[in-house]
């Protein structure tokens, strides 16, 4: 931090003039990344329809007050599909990424050259297709109901539990394996003893993380027909019953908040 | 003393046994719940089963040429989507996360502030682009603005838990200089925040453009649109194409921006 001299009085300046200098460039490149690329989406859009939006909003807002509240019996039963939804795929999807992510982790894999990358592989492809996506390969394959949203969620949470948890095993204190690996335990042994206490609480965190994110997903993947209130939305959008479908948002709102809660509860309950 | 012999045992996860027992019946009761709620269809299953293999088996080969200059067209789509999106949305976040950090903020801009985060992140990226192209209509508009807004959720609630944890001394030290309040926040508070800041910004992108995948399928444009033509076409040698290059899209993203985060911390 410099202190520049000016004739007879001294000021402090945050940087010196190289880096501002750096500073301002890369201000100066951010802004005309930002600005080219709002022209390129700009020129695709019809700006009559955006301009518009207001009026239409107004509108919908409109046609979405009152609910009708009476609807909100019918929702009882995707809304517990819902909930089954997350909490299977969350179970599922956590207890293949284990076995993944032993073997992806620097340190537990058993070859670094073959069986890390393609280990990395999946947890990769299966982060980076989205549950509706998964959901509409597997509606074409299981059909329509619960059981394709649960293989969509289960799927989709196998990258993220599996990056995390691999990313913790390599993070593991090894002293504490070299204790038990001392006391002339095999493999396993140091699996159980050394690695997995160590593990434990990140897994825990991470699953009810993913529980959390997956009763979010799982209002999705209904869209596509693989269960769940999302079935009940894509109907009443399709009727444009819109005093429906903010009895359904509403629930939406209400299960993520509830779900928010109860994860914060069992969060300090462990940890 | 001698014959007896002193056995060790793991500790059990839980100490009381009767929570453990009650957690475990509890849980089996819920499971069991599930089942008889859960109606399966196994004839359709069996029945699909050689159908998801057609399926599967009409995605090879993977084919790039037919409709490269559409698969081009959205992916970049996407990605200017990604850009604008991720900066918009973080510029709206960082007030936001301000109101929302209990230590800076007075009670009823924090509850608001909270109150916007969670309606954010209430909704899905799939179901606030259906309302979007609804207001705004088909195009990448209506995804942008759907992706800044799920932006402020997510980016709006890690930020302010990184303020609320910020040393307080230091705070404190920028405001007995006399500072004003921006002068306080760019001085006592951003340093402290910045890493974690750029961090979650790498980071957004990076989700930001896995969701412009989908946002596309109910209108939102971007590759996803790409896809979603590809099926309704029943072309799922482009459907598989467009899915291959998402994925090393993601990978080639995802990679950097984690060499980028540990570079800067």
């Amino acid at each position: 931090m410099p202190i520049i001299k000016q004739k007879d009085y001294k000021t402090w300046k945050k940087f010196d003039r190289k880096r501002d200098l750096l500073n301002w460039l890369c201000w100066f490149l951010g802004t005309l990344i930002f600005s080219l690329c709002f022209g390129l989406i700009s020129s695709n859009t019809i700006w009559f329809y955006v301009f518009d939006s207001h009026n239409e909003a107004l509108d919908l807002l409109g046609r979405m007050i009152p609910p009708e509240t009476n609807y909100f019996y019918t929702l009882i039963k995707p809304i517990w599909d819902t909930l089954n939804i997350a909490t299977i795929g969350t179970t599922i999807g956590t207890l293949i990424a284990i076995p993944l992510a032993f073997l992806s982790a620097n340190n537990t894999t058993p070859s670094k050259k073959f069986i890390r990358p393609l280990a990395l592989f999946c947890i990769v492809s299966s982060r980076s297709i989205n549950s509706v996506i998964w959901a509409l390969l597997l509606v074409a394959v299981v059909g329509p109901g619960v059981l394709a949203g649960i293989i969509a969620i289960g799927l989709r949470s196998i990258g993220f539990c599996g990056k995390l948890l691999y990313e913790a095993i390599e993070e593991i204190d090894e002293n504490q394996i070299e204790a038990i690996e001392a006391t002339g335990a095999n493999k396993a042994q140091i699996m159980t003893f050394g690695i997995v206490p160590q593990i434990l609480p990140a897994f825990t965190s991470i699953s009810i993380y993913r529980w959390d994110i997956n009763i979010r997903e799982a209002t999705v993947v209904g869209l596509v027909g693989a269960g769940g209130i999302g079935i009940e939305l894509d109907a009443q959008i399709g009727d444009l019953a819109w005093a429906k479908v903010s009895v359904i948002l509403l629930t939406i709102v209400v299960a993520v908040v509830f779900s928010e809660w109860i994860t914060a509860k069992i969060r300090k309950a462990i940890i | 003393m001698k014959d007896k012999k002193v056995i060790w045992e793991r500790k059990p996860l839980i100490k009381n046994k009767l929570l453990r027992i009650g957690l475990i019946l509890l849980i089996s009761t819920y499971l069991l719940s599930v089942f008889l709620t859960t109606e399966i269809d196994w004839q359709r299953i069996l029945e699909g089963i050689p159908r998801g293999k057609n399926f599967i088996f009409a995605f090879f080969p993977p084919d790039f040429i037919t409709r490269s200059d559409e698969i081009l067209a959205g992916i970049f789509e996407s990605l200017w989507m990604t850009i604008v999106a991720t900066i918009v949305g973080i510029i709206i976040s960082i007030p936001v996360s301000l109101g929302a950090a209990k230590n800076i903020a007075p009670k009823f801009v924090y509850f608001f502030s909270r109150g916007i985060i969670t309606l954010s992140r209430s909704f899905q990226e799939v179901i606030l682009a259906i309302f979007f192209v609804k207001l705004m209509g088909f195009g990448p508009f209506a995804g942008m603005v759907t992706l800044s807004f799920s932006t402020i959720g997510f980016f709006a609630k890690l930020l302010s838990e990184d303020i609320e944890e910020i040393s307080k001394s230091q705070a404190e030290a920028i405001k007995s200089t006399g500072s004003n309040w921006f002068q306080w926040i760019n001085y006592g508070v951003q340093p402290q925040v910045m890493p974690r800041f750029i961090g979650l910004s790498l980071y957004r992108l990076d989700i930001n453009f896995r969701e412009s995948a989908v946002i596309g399928i109910v209108g939102g444009g971007g590759i996803g649109s790409t896809l979603n033509t590809a099926f309704d076409r029943y072309e799922f040698e482009i459907a598989a194409a467009v899915l291959i290059v998402i994925i090393s899209i993601v990978m080639i993203v995802e990679y950097t921006s984690s060499h980028l985060r540990k570079l800067i911390k």
